[in-house]
C-alpha cells in the first residue's frame, strides 16, 4: 500500500503507548482524543504499577504475580496473555524509568516498591501518590518528540463517533467530530486502535473522569464488535462521596499502613483485620467492598449516622505520609477540608473500574479485522476482579502489543485503505451527520442530563455490589424506557460551535446501550465470581459459568444477544478463592 | 427546588471566538461540598437565567474533577483558579466567572491553550531515549534528587502561571514559567542532561528566559505549589553559563 497509516483513538496510557510503538516501527500515527492527551483520565491513577522486580528480598517472581492476578480475578481471565503481561512487567518499569518517571527511591537510589491489595509482596512501583500522572506525562513527552519529528499528528478536542467498515466488515478508518466546529469527518487508516478507557459515567457518579463514558465502545458494539464480560464492574472500597464525583482514596493508603474501622460499642472495630487476618486491610477490592456493605447496611454501623467507614492514617509518621501519599492527602484536604494526618478519613465504596470491555484476541484484534483495542476499554487481563496497580500495567502492555499487531496487520493485508472506494467513507460520514441533525432537531421535552442521572442512579443501585435477578430485570426495563425517552430529547442548545450538549446526547444513547449489556450479562450469570455477587447464587459455579460472556448487538430487536466462550485455564489449576 | 439556599453566579459568555461577550446571571441551589464545576453541571441541566430567561448551557473544559488534569482553570472572582477545586462555600458571593484572558476564547469559559503544548515542543521537554525495547534499568537517583525533581514533574499544564504573568500575552512569544519548570526538570535528569544545551539554545531566542520580568506572580498562584521562581533562577544560570562557554570556545 502507498502510505500506510494507523489511527489511535484515545491518548491515555494505552493509546499513547500504542502510538509510540507504531511510530517506533516506522508507521505514521494519527491520535484522536476528546481532551488534550496530557489531560486524559490516566492522570488520576494514584497508587502505583505492579512488577515483580523482587528488590526487597522477599522471593517474589513473575509467576507469583501471574498467580495473584489469576486468583484475584477468580479464574475468569484467559491465562496465557496474563502470564505474558506479568513477565513483561519488570521490563516495562525499566522503560518508564528510562523515560524519566520520578519513581520513589530507596536509600541506595534504587526503585522503591510498596504493598498493594491481593498480594503479600512489595510489588508496586510508585511516584508519590500521583503515579498515573507521572506515567502519562512520560509517554506524552515521548509522543511529543515523535510529533516534533512529524511522525505523529494529534487531533485533540475530537470525538470518535464510529468505525468506517467496508463490505466485508473490515475496519478502514473512523468518523470523528471536531468538538469545536462540530463538523464530522471521515479519516482513512489501515488499522485502528481503540484506547478510550473506562465507562464510569454509565453509573452516574464514579471515581472516573468526565470523559469516561464508554461511548466509543458502545458505538462499536452497535457496529458489530463483541463486548466481553460487561457484567464485571469493580466498586472500590474507599472513595470520598461527593456532589459531582466520587473521589478515590487509593489502596496505597492501606498499603502504607492505613487501617479501616467503624465505631462499635464505643470502640474502634477493625473488621477487615478481624475477618481476614492474613491480608487484613489489603484484601482484594471486591471483598473489602462487600465487607463494608455488610458492616454498614446489614449490621447498621457507620459513621455519625452516615453510610461510611473510617480510613485511618493518623498512626503513621506525617513525614512518611507526605513523601509517599502527598497527592491523595492533598485531595482529601482540598475537597473535604480536613487534614487526614490528624483525623481519620470518611470513605465509602464507589464505582471505579470495568473489567469488561471490547472483546479482543491475544494480539488485541477485535472480531472486526483491522480494529484493535487496548487498555481499560478491552477485557483481557483482569478476569472477574482487577488487582490494584495492575491496570496501569495492563494499559501499557496492551498498548505495546496492539501497536505491534497493528503494524503486522497492515503489512500483511492485501489492499490498504487507499484502495477503498471513497463512497465507503462518504456513506458513514453521512450517517453520522444525519444522527447529529436528528439530535439537533429533536422535539419532545426530554433532557439528556436528567436521563443520564436516572441511568446512573439505577445502575448504581442495582448493578454494582449486590445483584438480584428481579431487580436486574427491572433495571433493564428502565434502560429500555430511558432509551425510548432519549429519542425524544430536545436540546437547549442548537448552535453549531462547541456544543457540549450535542456531544453529550450522542454519548448518552451509546451509554444506555452498554448499560443493557452490563445489566443483561449480570442477569444471565447465575453464580457469584469476583466482583459479580448474587446472594441467590452465592458460590462460584465452574461447571456452568467458567466462561467469557460475549455480547453482540442484534439491530433488528435493538438488544444484546449473548454467546459464551471457554476460558483458557491451561497454566494454573482452578482452586477456591479464599483470602 | 425545595432547597431554599441558593448562590448567584455571574458568567461572562461569548458564544464564538470572535463574537461579542455578555454576562448572564444564574442561581443554583447551594449543596455542601459543591464546587464550580458542579454548579455548571446544574446550569447545563436547567439553562435558565436568574431572570427566568431560557439560555444555552455554558461551555467549559473539565475532566478529572480532582485537580490533576489541568483542564478547568478559569478566572473566579477576579483570580485564576481550578474550577473543580473551587468550593462554592469558600467563595465570596455573587460569584463571578470569566475565561482566562491570556489565551484565545473558544466559547464561554473554554480557552485554547495549545500554545503551551507547542512551547513544550520548542524546548524539547522529553528524555531522548533510544527506544522502548528492553535496555535494562534507568539511571540511579538519590532520594533527594527524586524529591526535588518530583515537584516539577507535577505540573498539570493548567496555565495559571501564564494567566498572572505580565510578560505572557499575544504580543510576546515568552514561554512562561510552566515551560521553564520543565526545562529545569529535564536538564537535571541524568539522561535529560545530555541534551540540555539544545533546551538552553531554544531559550536564547525570542520568547526566551530573558523576557521574564521576575514579577514572581507565577509561584504565588501555582495550584501545585511548584517552586517556579527557583526553576527560573536555576535555568537562568544555566543559560548564562551556556552562553559564556559558547563564547569562550569561539
Ligand atoms: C481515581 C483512579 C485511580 C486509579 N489508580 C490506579 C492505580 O494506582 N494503579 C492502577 O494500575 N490503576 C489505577 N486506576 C485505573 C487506571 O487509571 C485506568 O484503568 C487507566 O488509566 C485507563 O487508561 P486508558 O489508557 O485505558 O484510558 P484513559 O486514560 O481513560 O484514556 C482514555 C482516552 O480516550 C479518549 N477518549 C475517550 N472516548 C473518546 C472518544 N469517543 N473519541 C476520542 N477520544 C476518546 C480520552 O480523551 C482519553 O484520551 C485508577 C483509576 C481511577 C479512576
Ligand atoms: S477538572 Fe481536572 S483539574 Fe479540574
Amino acid at each position: 500500500m502507498a502510505n500506510p497509516r494507523v489511527i489511535v483513538v484515545g491518548g491515555g496510557l494505552a493509546g499513547l503507548m500504542a502510538t509510540i510503538r507504531v511510530a517506533e516501527m516506522g508507521v505514521p500515527v494519527d491520535v484522536f482524543s476528546i481532551v488534550p492527551v496530557k489531560r486524559s483520565h490516566s492522570v488520576c491513577a494514584q497508587g502505583g504499577i505492579n512488577a515483580a522486580k523482587n528488590l526487597k528480598g522477599e522471593g517474589d517472581s513473575t509467576w507469583k504475580h501471574f498467580d495473584d492476578t489469576i486468583f484475584g480475578g477468580d479464574f475468569l481471565a484467559n491465562q496465557p496473555p496474563v502470564k505474558d503481561m506479568a513477565e513483561a512487567a519488570p521490563g516495562i518499569i525499566d522503560m518508564l524509568d528510562r523515560m524519566g518517571v520520578m519513581f520513589n527511591r530507596t536509600s541506595e537510589g534504587l526503585l522503591d516498591f510498596r504493598l498493594f491489595g491481593g498480594t503479600l509482596y512489595h510489588r508496586t512501583a510508585f511516584a508519590g501518590a500521583t503515579t498515573g500522572q507521572q506515567l502519562l506525562y512520560a509517554l506524552d513527552e515521548q509522543v511529543r518528540r515523535f510529533e516534533a519529528e512529524g511522525k505523529v499528528r494529534k487531533f485533540e478536542h475530537w470525538e470518535f463517533l464510529s468505525a468506517v467498515l467496508d463490505s466485508s466488515h473490515a475496519c478502514r478508518g473512523i468518523c470523528a467530530m471536531d468538538l469545536h466546529s462540530m463538523e464530522v469527518h471521515a479519516f482513512p487508516a489501515d488499522a485502528v486502535i481503540i484506547a478510550t478507557g473506562g465507562i464510569g459515567a454509565i453509573f452516574g457518579k464514579s471515581t472516573n473522569s468526565v470523559t469516561c463514558t464508554g461511548s466509543a465502545q458502545g458505538a462499536l458494539y452497535q457496529q458489530g464488535a463483541y463486548y466481553a464480560n460487561g457484567e464485571f464492574v469493580q466498586v472500590h472500597p474507599t472513595a470520598i462521596p461527593g456532589e459531582d464525583k466520587l473521589r478515590l482514596m487509593s489502596e496505597s493508603a492501606r498499603g502504607e499502613g492505613g487501617r479501616v474501622w467503624v465505631p462499635r460499642d464505643g470502640k474502634k472495630w477493625y473488621f477487615l483485620e478481624e475477618w481476614y487476618p492474613k491480608y487484613g486491610n489489603l484484601v482484594p477490592r471486591d471483598i473489602a467492598t462487600r465487607a463494608i456493605h455488610k458492616v454498614v447496611y446489614e449490621m447498621g454501623l457507620g459513621v455519625e449516622g452516615h453510610p461510611a467507614v473510617y480510613l485511618d492514617l493518623t498512626e503513621i509518621d506525617p513525614k512518611v505520609l507526605d513523601l509517599k501519599l502527598g497527592g491523595i492527602l492533598e485531595i482529601y484536604e482540598k475537597f473535604v477540608g480536613v487534614d487526614p494526618r490528624q483525623q481519620p478519613m470518611k470513605v465509602f465504596p464507589g464505582m471505579h473500574y470495568t473489567m469488561g470491555g471490547l472483546w479482543v484476541d491475544y494480539r488485541h484484534m477485535t472480531n472486526l479485522p483491522g480494529l484493535l483495542a487496548a487498555g481499560e476499554c478491552e477485557y483481557q487481563y483482569h478476569g472477574a476482579n482487577r488487582l490494584g496497580a495492575n491496570a496501569l500495567l495492563s494499559c501499557i502492555f496492551a498498548g505495546r502489543v496492539s501497536g505491534a499487531t497493528a503494524v503486522e496487520y497492515l503489512r500483511n493485508v492485501s489492499n490498504g485503505a487507499d484502495a477503498v472506494p471513497s463512497s465507503v467513507f462518504d456513506q458513514e460520514k453521512l450517517r453520522q451527520q444525519e444522527l447529529n441533525e436528528k439530535v439537533l432537531e429533536g422535539k419532545g421535552g426530554e433532557n439528556p442530563y436528567t436521563i443520564w442521572r436516572e441511568m446512573g442512579q439505577w445502575m448504581t443501585e442495582h448493578v454494582t455490589v449486590i445483584r438480584y435477578n428481579e431487580k436486574l430485570k427491572k433495571c433493564d426495563e428502565k434502560m429500555v424506557e430511558l432509551l425510548e425517552r432519549s429519542r425524544r430529547i430536545n436540546l437547549s442548545d442548537q448552535s453549531r460551535w462547541s456544543n457540549q450538549t450535542l456531544a453529550f446526547t450522542r454519548e448518552l444513547s451509546n451509554m444506555l446501550q452498554l448499560a443493557r449489556v452490563i445489566t443483561q450479562g449480570a442477569l444471565a450469570r447465575n453464580e457469584s465470581r469476583g466482583a459479580h455477587y448474587k446472594p441467590e447464587y452465592p458460590d462460584r459455579d465452574d461447571q456452568n459459568w467458567l466462561k467469557t460472556t460475549k455480547a453482540f448487538f442484534a439491530p433488528d430487536v435493538d438488544e444484546p444477544r449473548f454467546v459464551y466462550e471457554p476460558v483458557d485455564t491451561s497454566l494454573i489449576p482452578l482452586r477456591e478463592r479464599k483470602y | 427546588m425545595a432547597d431554599s439556599k441558593t448562590v448567584e453566579i455571574r458568567i461572562k459568555r461569548q458564544l464564538t471566538p470572535d463574537g461579542p461577550s455578555r454576562r448572564e446571571t444564574f442561581r443554583v441551589p447551594l449543596r455542601p461540598g459543591l464546587n464550580i464545576i458542579g454548579a455548571l453541571m446544574m446550569i447545563a441541566e436547567n439553562p435558565v437565567t436568574a431572570e427566568g430567561r431560557q439560555t444555552v448551557p455554558v461551555s467549559y473544559d473539565a475532566n478529572c474533577l480532582e485537580e490533576v488534569c489541568g483542564s478547568c482553570a478559569m478566572v473566579i472572582n477576579g483570580k485564576v483558579h481550578m474550577a473543580c477545586s473551587a468550593l462554592i462555600e469558600r467563595l465570596d458571593q455573587p460569584i463571578r466567572l470569566e475565561p482566562m484572558s491570556r489565551f484565545p476564547v473558544v466559547r464561554d469559559l473554554q480557552v485554547d491553550r495549545s500554545r503551551l503544548f507547542r512551547d513544550l515542543q520548542r524546548v524539547k521537554a522529553w528524555i531522548p531515549i533510544d527506544g522502548t525495547y528492553d535496555l535494562g534499568p534507568g539511571p540511579r537517583m538519590s532520594q533527594r534528587e527524586q524529591e526535588a525533581a518530583y515537584h516539577f514533574a507535577r505540573c498539570i499544564s493548567c496555565g495559571s502561571c501564564l494567566e498572572v504573568c505580565p510578560q505572557y500575552n499575544d504580543q510576546t512569544q515568552f514561554v512562561g514559567a510552566a515551560v521553564l519548570g520543565q526545562v529545569r526538570l529535564f536538564n537535571s535528569h541524568p539522561t535529560g542532561q545530555m541534551n540540555a544545551p539544545e533546551r538552553l539554545e531554544a531559550l536564547l531566542g525570542p520568547g526566551g528566559i530573558h523576557e521574564c520580568g521576575y514579577a514572581q506572580n507565577c509561584v504565588e498562584i501555582c495550584p501545585k505549589d511548584i517552586p517556579l521562581t527557583q526553576a527560573i533562577s536555576e535555568v537562568g544560570g544555566q543559560v548564562m553559563r551556556h552562553v559564556l562557554l559558547g563564547f569562550l570556545r569561539k
